[in-house]
């Protein structure tokens, strides 16, 4: 369990006033708060430290606690006794604010006992922290919608998830985050979607982009080719000279769109000539006479 | 009418300990919309986490009104272009794989 610097962490001296560390942890506070640092964890973490620091250093007693003992509390016996004290008190305690469900450090439980009354709030109900969670899926998974049991915090949510999603989106589960805070209602499960695609289709949003090789004589005279499309084969006309590079588009061969199960992008498919290699003497002598005649 | 869409900002006040000018105030500056049916005024229930935020903001850190509306625009901002930063990975992605 590493001693926490609350004095470094406020960026203050040992003999700062009161108002002075009031105003250390404002100042970082505004830095670092959630709200103002969407989906940053580093800033999240930080703002737990300035939290756990000032609940300490702006509480008389905790701060003469602290002072004393310092980097050698664990030496204290007189802690366990006030631990014992404080868990006791626990079940009473109030908090202010949507963040200040965050844990605190080893350090501060074993020392003051985990979560203590604040000082300086407002005695308020709150809705409980939004959690956030990755899924990952296969591209394949989201082509239709299905149901999927997940496991957040030890509770099973059964959630339906809609066919199109894309990577990197992020879906709300209402009320299934944090606990409201005195009587306030549970947060939301934000779930972001991490969709790795190892079919031979390229996506972006709901078209589908693939390269498909032709042959030479193919591309010359043309015919019929049978290609992948995402949940089948399609035959595809290829018209006679036809260049490398070129593609078509197959309607509604694409990726599902968003919530819309019967509804498709399109399929993008470029053809790439193939050259044939290892010429036999016959095809040489037929190629020279096709180049004579161009 | 139907109100199970809306939460009365009284209500909501006395839940969240805050004074209603302070929701009024909100409203002056545009950063929320209150509706009013049968004389009595109301919030939309899918600004209630937005509000919630802007009390946090204020009481907790103390933020003025104009500071509050130069945050929410800028908060709004960040989140376009954490949106944008998804697409355009997404799209990096189809021409890394070419």
């Amino acid at each position: 369990m590493a001693f926490l610097d609350y004095y470094k962490i406020l960026g203050v001296s040992k003999t700062a006033s009161e108002q002075d560390i009031k105003k250390a942890y404002r100042k970082l506070a505004r830095k670092y708060h959630p709200d103002l640092n969407p989906s940053d964890k580093e800033a999240e973490k930080k703002f737990k430290e300035i939290n756990e620091a000032n609940e300490v250093l702006s509480n008389p007693e905790n701060r003469k606690k602290y002072d004393e003992y310092g980097e050698n509390w664990q030496h204290a016996e007189a802690y366990k006794d006030a631990e014992q004290q404080q868990k006791q008190r626990q079940s009473q305690y109030q908090t202010t604010g949507d963040f200040s469900g965050g844990d605190y450090s080893d350090f501060f439980e074993s020392m003051f006992g985990g979560r203590s009354s604040r000082s300086q709030g407002r005695n308020v109900k709150f809705r409980g922290q939004d959690f956030n969670a990755e899924l990952q899926l296969d591209l394949k998974d989201v082509y239709k919608t299905h149901k999927r049991t997940l496991t957040v915090n030890n509770k099973n949510i059964r959630i339906t998830i809609p066919a199109g999603i894309e990577n990197g989106q992020v879906i709300k589960i209402k009320g299934h985050g944090g606990q409201g805070i005195n009587g306030g209602p549970n947060g939301d499960l934000f779930i972001n979607f991490s969709i790795t695609n190892h079919s031979k289709f390229k996506r972006d949003g709901d078209n589908l982009y693939a390269t498909v090789d032709i042959d030479l004589y193919k591309a010359l005279l043309g015919g019929e080719l049978l290609v992948d499309t995402f949940d089948g084969k399609v035959k595809l006309t290829i018209r006679p000279e036809t260049e490398s590079g070129t593609t078509v588009k197959l309607k509604n061969k694409g990726f599902t769109k968003y919530k819309k199960e019967d509804v498709f992008g399109d399929l993008f498919i470029t053809f790439q000539i193939k050259i044939p290699k290892n010429l036999s003497l016959k095809e040489k002598e037929l190629i020279t006479e096709l180049q004579k005649l161009r | 009418m139907d109100t199970q869409n809306y939460i009365s900002i009284k209500q909501f006040c006395m839940y969240h300990d805050v004074p209603m000018s302070f929701v009024s105030e909100l409203h002056n500056i545009q950063l929320i919309e209150i509706i009013t049916i049968e004389n009595t005024q109301y919030l939309y229930e899918t600004q209630i986490k937005d509000l919630e935020k802007l009390i946090r903001l204020h009481f907790e850190l103390d933020i003025n009104l104009e500071g509050l509306d130069a945050i929410h625009n800028l908060l709004k901002q960040v989140q376009t272009l954490q949106q944008d930063i998804v697409t355009l990975k997404n799209k990096l992605n189809r021409f890394d794989a070419l």
